[in-house]
């Protein structure tokens, strides 16, 4: 779960992180109100999506007039299919130097990582691929925790002659990692200004396997992701006019690259997981076929847990409002059974997985 | 007879009276496995499948010898059971839990490299040796005893492989699944190694997928090693960013991306294979 600059600023503010004062105001007028109280403002558009800068979605202002016009440019855009419907108003603080500090986990390791370079304010995956040498790491056993002498050679890669304000923060951004169960806390950029070090800007990804212990509330979006997630499934939705409908994160994805393979194009990924009854293989159909664009289905399961004659009730349910054809495979645990319910009902059966994304394939071609 | 079990292996189920640790007891049983009993705290007393159940792993170490334990725990408890586990010295652990907290499982695994234990999973479907023993949740039909190693990151994917393989006439040595968690027990390699040293198998298959670079730590190993291995990895229409279903099945700050994957195994000179159908093939042809 990403969280959004202003709550995860709200999280800095909590561990005394120093970061620029701020009111976050989803209309107009309180833009304006907002930057009154500050001399030299930053607008910031809240979206869970990199490159805001580049699409024009923070914007600098003196005084309330221009904060409110540019809060109202702003306000009104959609960076990257994403409409803004929060910005932060912040007060400018000019940067001396612009440094980048970030913890995520290392998946080789398995252990959690620091990470820091003075090439700040740019991406950090840029850096990593162009220049690694400018990164400077240390890793976290995560029994012991972080070392002093850990935070240390951190912060002296930053500043020499800010070591003791470096490594405070270093500790606190460590702790907050932990409690919040994260997967990244980044401050790019972290500022040197004329009064000291303060975070500009300030990502946060929570572990969605730990919400159960956390207090963060996921937002009601509506989208089909959503949907899918409450009830136990889970949707990316994706360029394509292919609708995908498979148990399994791993079949998904194959089923979804011999589409690909095939000269089809995708809709979605949609993994009901294991187990699903009829009632989700219903929800998920209708879900699936919600997703704009979609001109046919496909259907692939292979039960395990997942009974295949529970798969082809729940398909039976709603094929008669249905307005888009359907390619089904089903394999595994009461196949027999699942296959004579289908036929029974007029649906045409694929033998394989492989039959069954180019059948699903051809009926777009043919259309 | 394959890696890691064999008929003999006595298995402890840990969360056995749970729906899923119930019913997977159940079919370990006919598929042949030598379930000892299992462990479901405040449950002493009990039977599961005819099976003792017991308050803790000590308690049962207390009746009966265990090789190896299976975890059916839900996630807010699993890591504890995992800890539990080793604790008590089982050797060979594996969680089919899905849903534990990374940090949960980066706590276990720094434990975990201080014991002698070995985890396989989380988030997996455990393991099986055709007409031997099944540690996991994999159906029972779609197997059978061969010499092809089976080592994967999926579930599903996993018995469409291995079903695919059995419908051509390919049987196999061990069908093994890693785990599709960012942060496991057993890596590819691990298995790999054990596949290397096992007579009975002749050629592995590993199946991977997006995210980390699990498949590419293996290309050095792989390169050495005197069986040939055929892999399929998918996840080719994967976004960035996004997580497809798996919690380590994602493409994050560049890294981790199917084609990445396949070119490095393709330079490496690794057989690729496109689609199940295809694995056949390959195998077919080397064997």
């Amino acid at each position: 779960m990403k969280l959004y600059e202003y709550e995860a600023k709200d999280i800095f503010s909590k561990y005394n992180i120093p970061i620029p004062q701020s009111s976050l105001v989803s209309d107009i007028y309180s833009a304006c109100e907002a930057a009154r109280k500050m001399r030299e403002v930053v607008i910031k558009a809240q979206v869970h999506t990199g490159g805001r800068g580049k699409a024009g979605g923070i914007a600098r202002a003196s005084g309330p007039l221009e904060a409110k016009s540019s809060a109202k440019r702003i306000l009104g855009m959609s960076i990257k299919g994403f409409p803004v419907k929060k910005v932060l108003i912040e007060e400018y603080r000019e940067a001396i130097k612009e440094m980048y500090l970030g913890i995520t986990i290392d998946r080789k390791a398995k252990c959690p990582v620091i990470m820091a370079s003075l090439e700040g304010g740019i991406d950090i995956e840029d850096i990593a691929r162009n220049s690694p040498e400018k990164i400077t790491m240390a890793r976290i056993h995560p029994l012991a925790g972080l070392h002093e002498y850990q935070a240390r050679m951190i912060a002296n890669s930053l500043d020499r002659n800010k070591i003791p304000e470096l490594v405070d923060i270093i500790k606190k951004m460590y702790r907050m990692f932990i409690d919040n169960d994260c997967q990244l806390v980044e401050i790019n950029p972290l500022a040197q200004t004329k009064d000291g070090i303060i975070a500009l800007d300030a990502k946060m990804v929570i572990d969605d396997n730990a919400l159960f212990r956390q207090d963060f509330l996921e937002e009601e979006t509506g989208s089909l992701e959503d949907i899918a997630r409450k009830n136990g499934m889970s949707y990316v939705g994706l360029d394509g006019d292919i609708g995908c409908i498979v148990n399994g994160a791993g079949l998904a994805m194959a089923t979804l690259d011999m589409v690909k393979h095939y000269g089809g194009s995708p809709a979605n990924f949609m993994d009901v997981r294991a187990g699903a009854n009829e009632e989700q293989i219903k929800k998920a159909l209708e879900i699936v076929s919600s997703g704009k664009n979609v001109k046919s289905i496909i259907i692939n399961i292979f039960g395990g847990l997942t009974k295949c004659d529970e798969a082809a009730r729940g398909i039976i349910d709603i094929f008669p409002e249905l307005k888009i054809p359907l390619v089904i495979r089903l394999s595994g645990t009461n196949e027999t059974e699942g296959r004579a319910m289908l036929e029974k009902h007029g649906i045409h059966l694929a033998a394989s997985t492989e039959e069954a994304a180019k059948g699903v394939v051809e009926l777009g071609n043919s259309n | 007879m394959g890696i890691l079990i064999n008929k003999d292996t006595r298995v402890l189920v840990q969360g056995i009276t749970g729906h899923e640790g119930s019913l997977q007891t159940e079919q370990m049983i006919d598929f042949g496995t030598n379930i000892v009993g299992g462990v479901s705290p405040g449950k002493r007393g009990l039977e599961v499948q005819g099976k003792p159940v017991f308050d803790s792993v000590k308690e049962a170490l207390g009746e009966t010898d265990v090789d190896a334990s299976i975890i059916f725990i839900p996630p807010k408890f699993a890591a504890d059971g995992i800890f539990e586990a080793i604790d008590n010295g089982i050797e060979l652990i594996i969680c089919i839990t899905e849903g534990i907290p990374v940090h949960d499982m980066m706590r276990v695994w720094a434990y975990l490299k201080t014991s002698s234990s070995r985890l396989l999973g989380p988030n997996c479907p455990g393991i099986t040796a055709p007409g031997a023993s099944k540690i996991g949740i994999m159906p029972n039909p779609i197997h059978m005893p061969g010499n092809v190693g089976v080592v994967s990151r999926s579930g599903t994917l996993t018995y469409e492989i291995v079903d695919t393989l059995s419908k051509n006439g390919i049987g196999q040595s061990t069908s093994v699944g890693i785990g599709g968690d960012p942060v496991n027990g057993t890596s590819f390699v691990d298995v790999l190694e054990l596949f290397e040293e096992d007579p009975e198998t002749h050629a592995v298959v590993l199946v991977g997928e997006i995210g980390g670079t699990a498949e590419e730590d293996s290309i050095e190993f792989i390169k050495k090693m005197s069986k040939p291995v055929i892999s399929y990895i998918v996840g080719v229409s994967a976004p960035p960013g996004k997580t497809m279903g798996h919690a380590g099945a994602i493409i994050s700050m560049g890294v981790g991306t199917a084609l990445e994957k396949i070119q490095a195994f393709e330079k490496a000179g690794i057989t690729v294979a496109k689609s199940p159908s295809e694995i056949v093939c390959h195998v077919k042809s080397i064997m």
